[in-house]
């Protein structure tokens, strides 16, 4: 399989700061790659190197086999953005956004007229097409401008946070219709905030921190390499004194949590078994009992902000 | 796909989208219709010269108010709307966008700038060589476009008003140095070195020799400094633009 993207010792700087730090990865055609960061840590940055926004200081960059620094337009040709602060023009309507960026692309007006028009009823705005695009809501706008970005038939598209601030409808219509184009063998690179989001859509993941990439895997794994997250989370029918738990050498930690107890440990068959035992000795009964993967989330903090972030 | 002509079609669609967006925005309507007219008839009432005396600093006031009026304001615009970005990331370059903001800023100038001639025309007022006259507002619309757009390359701002007010202070001691108001050979010396550094000045030239067969410079060098003063606009805009692009989209 090809790379659709290509990243090698990208480097960027403003001023005293390093944005993105001598990071390189692959994003495999027919991949949806997400790439997660907390704000400043460089995300933007890099998906602004590969779309030809910004040049780097260092580093090469290949989007659909083009040096983005040499051949930029070729590039981008072969490329759909939703960029992270962006709008449609809206003194223009819908189809008047659509038709810009499709002529932009030097799209042929028959094939152009074709596609805008099977996105805008995929999307829902087939009715609000000859409307300015200044009455439409943040979902609706949203929408267009995932239109927009599709409109040219993109081999690989670019999304830096496209879900953020919208609602709970226009979000998973979103993600519904990012799924589907990646079942039509196209590559996503999908910055986000949302580990959930990341977890659902991504084949694989980056964490970058500090302008450098800090794991990169599928969700599952990197979610494996941090076992020492993992939990027991046991409800008991009285208060207990936690005290006695943080004694055990299995436990890294114990911390309540609502009405029950967390207790974090790599070893949770132990943990079972001793739990048990201690219900008995104290005259408690246990009424739920879960073991607990580490959450996407979790591993991000741990990587970001260390392991006591998570545990608390 | 890439090549000049194909990057060339591009902004004429970068073109087509500011006509529509741009052309009826306050600020434009502002300093590049009701301003050109209230100057011009600040110029005209109460002198007591024949109207053909007075055409070249009027055409020339209107065509360079006229033409810098919508260039100023498109990118500071487009940084505040959030559509710059979006637009970055079609397969167009920087240059693309540059020249297709000249454009509009020439068409809409070039449309403006025709109604004082066509009024000279009615009038009966006939200049020695309609053609050349034509053809000099064609270059004089397109320098004064590249000028307007290099006005909006620094400093980045995304509030149009500011960019309007700044260019503004471009433009006013541009129009009282370039012998709109004396002409250049009543001009001391020392005018007439600081005239020269105003591409309005070869302009007004051009005019007042096809209407009054006066003119100060030779015509062909009117023409070569107005071609001259529109590349230098246009690549620096474009040095500029790139250089403060990375400020605008922070």
């Amino acid at each position: 399989m090809e790379d659709a993207i290509a990243v090698k010792e990208l480097t960027k700087r403003y001023g005293d700061v390093t944005a993105v730090d001598h990071i390189s990865f692959e994003v495999k055609e027919g991949e949806i790659f997400g790439f997660l960061g907390p704000n400043g840590a460089g995300k933007t940055t890099t998906i602004r190197i590969l779309t030809g926004l910004i040049r780097p200081d260092g580093g090469e960059a290949f989007v659909a086999g083009y040096d983005v620094l040499k051949n930029p337009i070729e590039a981008k040709q072969r490329a759909g953005v939703v960029p992270e602060v962006s709008n449609a023009y809206v003194d223009l309507t819908a189809w008047e956004n659509l038709a810009l960026i499709g002529k932009l692309y030097g799209m042929p007006s028959q094939k152009l007229r074709e596609n805008a028009t099977s996105l805008l009823k995929e999307f829902g705005l087939y009715e609000v097409k000859d409307r300015p695009v200044r009455a439409f809501s943040k979902g609706m706008k949203q929408r267009l401008l995932l239109c927009m970005a599709l409109v040219n038939d993109p081999e690989v598209l670019f999304l830096d946070e496209p879900t953020s601030g919208l609602d709970v409808e226009s979000a998973r219509l979103l993600r519904e219709k990012i799924t589907q184009y990646n079942r039509d063998g196209k590559t996503v690179f999908l910055s986000t905030h949302n580990m959930e989001e990341a977890n659902q859509l991504c084949h694989r993941v980056a964490i970058i921190n500090h302008g450098r990439i800090a794991a990169i895997d599928t969700p599952e794994k990197i979610r494996a390499q941090s076992m020492e997250l993992q939990y027991i989370e046991v409800a008991f029918n009285k208060p207990v004194d936690t005290q006695e738990f943080s004694e055990n050498p299995s436990i890294a930690k114990a911390v309540p949590a609502g009405n029950k107890l967390r207790i974090y440990t790599d070893d949770p068959p132990t943990i079972i078994e001793f739990l048990v035992e201690y219900a008995k000795k104290n005259d408690l009964r246990i009424l739920s009992l879960n073991t607990m993967m580490p959450s996407l989330e979790d591993v991000f903090l741990k990587l970001i902000r260390g392991k006591e972030a998570v545990m608390r | 796909m890439s090549s000049l002509t194909e990057q060339f079609k591009r902004s004429i669609i970068v073109a087509e989208k500011n006509i529509k967006i741009y052309y009826l925005k306050g600020p434009v309507i502002l300093f590049g219709l009701v301003f050109p007219l209230f100057l011009a008839l600040a110029y005209v009432v109460g002198r007591d010269i024949p109207l053909k005396e007075f055409l070249p600093g009027l055409i020339g006031m209107t065509t360079f108010f006229t033409a810098t009026s919508v260039g100023p304001s498109i990118v500071p615009w487009e940084t505040r709307s959030k559509t710059l970005e979006r637009l970055l990331c079609c397969p167009v370059s920087i240059s693309t966008i540059i020249v297709g903001d000249v454009f509009s800023s020439f068409i809409f100038g070039l449309i403006i700038s025709v109604i004082p001639l066509a009024l000279t025309l009615v009038l009966g007022i006939q200049p020695l060589n309609f053609v050349v006259l034509f053809l000099g507002l064609l270059v004089a619309n397109l320098c004064f476009a590249a000028l307007s757009v290099l006005l909006s390359a620094y400093p980045p701002t995304d509030v149009p008003a500011t960019a309007m007010m700044l260019s503004s202070l471009v433009k006013f001691p541009l129009v009282f140095i370039s012998g709109i108001f004396i002409p250049m050979e009543q001009l001391p010396q020392w005018g007439r070195a600081i005239a020269s550094i105003s591409p309005l000045t070869y302009f007004t030239d051009m005019v007042r020799q096809l209407f009054l067969s006066r003119g100060f410079y030779p015509l062909a060098l009117d023409f070569l400094a107005l071609v001259a003063f529109t590349a230098i606009f246009a690549f620096v805009a474009i040095k500029l633009h790139e250089k403060t692009l990375t400020e605008r989209l922070s």
